[in-house]
């Protein structure tokens, strides 16, 4: 369903769809004592939009900063599949296109490493570079793609200026697909918070991503924008073909936008399967549509209530 | 009139090359959050490696800045990965004392191989003097403001403008969405530091060029700490403001009123500024809702 005819290809990935695109296998972080992971096992596939849903504490983000690099977990092993491909600028792929598929292992890499390796995340708390305009923020995102050293960026001399103009184009379609045009040229701290958002996702989309990891992105969003965003994710899905990882509470949204879903409670898996199946499993209806269930006999209890209510009136009516 | 002319070149000059300074201490601040009291030791070990290219080396005046340019960014390279490195994450007071650790050492191992007296230089910039509206302006003088504006004309653009530059914001900005954005907070640190030492080495060599190459030169890499606190700690163009404030009240205050006086006068403003606006002119406000 391709709407506008764009020049840029946003993904960043050559994998077949289908295939295993990240393996998180059996890992577990601690913080001293607290075990925030334990035993966290799961498969992404190319081309999915795959949610990872859970309470507060269940340790959502604790994934999600493990496979970004942030924080390093104690065992286990998180694996990236690549195909090296004609990707702009990178450095390892560029003079190889065959269709091998090449495996890194993400568990003790640096952020920036894993970044590189084209695993782009947005952060559940906006991290934006608030000192600067949006449009900055998003050549930040070209930065991985950039190969011009440190002198001849200093003297600003005719490569490096080509370089720039020719990210720039694709900086231009990002801010085309998420309809930033009018905010370009503002600083970002000074944006309301669901374009924030939304340039927080342009700017992790500027990567060129093989993978999108979006921490909440819809977190402390009115329904309209709730909306909206996932309008947007569903648009980089479709439109830029990019495999998403995504945290979020709000279950409707889960359902409506995800291929694949991964429930966790208290830091250890307890359902992994499309929306239909983890919707019907039982440990995560107890775990986190429990609340539903709860409604249902409270709701019993008070017709119940009314009606012993009714039958007194009408027994106090009849004496009158 | 004239006076009042020739006082305003100096002040201009000192200004200028006080602004040189201050840019490499912003830098560091800036990127790394490091206070560095070694600024002015840099300027010192600047002046001096210059020296030894051009003077004890004989190399072509070009061959000399450059020796001295590859030189300063090894010591900056250096001085962030084996001093200030295994100090992440320490208290800012345990940072600092180590930055006056290795002001003091920098100073003995310059003192060590050369000295404590002015080495002889030939002059680099021209030693005549025009007359302005009857004052008498030294060249060398002019060449310098000419020469520190070229520079940090060059360092804002690449601020703004290239792709380390901007880099080098992004960290400052944001640590850990700078990281996950590709860039190496590690890489950036080391060049904050070397582009600190070279600029620190200008100034040093423009201040040898027009004083002498000797200790004081560290001493007056001290003045960097009203210029940094007047224009903002983490603030580019403040500290070309800082700096020619600094330049010119120092002059001034020497030319009009007494020159000791003119000694202790911008210490004098920097408890002042403390006092009513202590984040600098331009510098970031910081506020910390409870």
């Amino acid at each position: 369903m391709l709407t506008r005819a764009y020049q840029h290809s946003l993904r960043g990935s050559h994998l077949p769809a289908g295939q295993p695109l990240l393996e998180v296998d059996n890992i577990s972080l601690r913080f001293g004592g607290v075990k925030a992971l334990r035993d966290i096992s799961l498969t992404v596939t190319e081309g999915d939009v795959h949610a990872i849903i859970g309470p507060n504490g269940a340790g959502k983000s604790s994934l999600l900063n493990c496979i970004s690099g942030l924080y390093h977990p104690q065992e286990g092993e998180i694996r990236l599949h690549t195909v090296p491909g004609s990707r702009g600028g990178h450095r390892q792929d560029a003079d190889r296109t065959t269709g091998e598929v090449r495996t890194h292992t993400l568990t003790s890499l640096a952020p920036y490493k894993i970044a590189r390796l084209g695993v782009a995340r947005s952060f559940q708390n906006i991290e934006l570079f608030s000192a600067m305009t949006v449009l900055e923020n998003l050549m930040l995102g070209r930065h991985i793609h950039m190969r011009k050293g440190v002198l001849s960026s200093m003297l600003w001399l005719g490569p490096a200026r080509r370089q720039e103009i020719e990210h720039r184009q694709l900086v231009e379609e990002v801010i085309d697909l998420l309809q930033l045009q009018a905010v370009r040229n503002k600083h970002v701290g000074a944006l309301a918070y669901g374009v924030q958002k939304r340039v927080e996702l342009g700017r992790a989309l500027c990567l060129q991503p093989a993978l999108l990891l979006l921490d909440e992105p819809m977190a402390g969003m009115n329904a309209e924008e709730k909306e909206d965003m996932a309008r947007y994710i569903l648009d980089v899905h479709e439109l830029a073909q990019v495999s998403v990882v995504l945290i979020e509470h709000d279950m409707n949204v889960v359902m409506d936008i995800s291929d694949r879903v991964t429930v966790l409670d208290f830091g250890a898996k307890i359902a992994d399967g499309t929306p239909d199946e983890v919707k019907a499993d039982p440990a995560v209806i107890e775990a986190y549509l429990g609340a539903e269930e709860e409604d249902q006999a409270v709701r019993e209890a008070v017709a119940h209530m009314e009606q012993q209510v009714a039958q007194e009136t009408a027994k106090e009516g009849d004496r009158g | 009139m004239s006076t009042f002319l020739s006082l305003l070149a100096y002040g201009l000059a000192d200004g200028a090359i006080l602004a040189l300074a201050a840019l490499g201490f912003v830098l560091i601040y800036k990127a790394t959050g490091v206070i560095n009291f070694a600024q002015g030791e840099f300027l010192l070990v600047g002046a001096y490696m210059f020296y030894t290219g051009f003077v004890v080396m004989g190399l072509p005046l070009v061959g000399a800045a450059l020796f001295g340019v590859v030189v300063a960014t090894v010591i900056g390279v250096l001085v962030e990965r084996v001093i200030l490195r295994p100090m992440v994450g320490e208290n800012p007071i345990s940072i600092i004392m180590v930055t006056i650790g290795l002001s003091m050492f920098l100073k003995a191992v310059v003192q060590a191989f050369y000295g404590t007296t002015p080495k002889s230089q030939p002059a680099i910039l021209p030693r005549s003097s025009v007359e302005i509206f009857g004052a008498m302006i030294p060249l060398n003088r002019l060449s310098a403001i000419l020469i520190a504006a070229v520079v940090l004309t060059a360092f804002t653009i690449f601020f703004r403008r290239s792709r380390h530059g901007i880099a080098m914001r992004a960290v400052a900005d944001d640590q850990q969405a700078a990281m996950t954005m590709g860039i190496s907070v590690r890489r950036i640190f080391a060049m904050a530091w070397a582009l600190a030492a070279v600029s620190a080495l200008i100034a040093g060599v423009l201040l040898g060029d027009i004083s002498a190459v000797d200790q004081n030169i560290a001493s007056f890499g001290l003045l960097v700490f009203p210029v940094v606190i007047l224009g903002g700690l983490d603030s580019v163009p403040g500290t070309i403001v800082g700096g020619l404030t600094i330049g010119l009240l120092h002059q001034f205050t020497a030319g009009y009123l007494d020159s000791g006086l003119a000694n202790v006068i911008p210490y004098i403003a920097l408890v002042l500024i403390l006092l009513v606006r202590p984040y600098g002119i331009f510098g970031e406000t910081r506020i910390e809702r409870v």
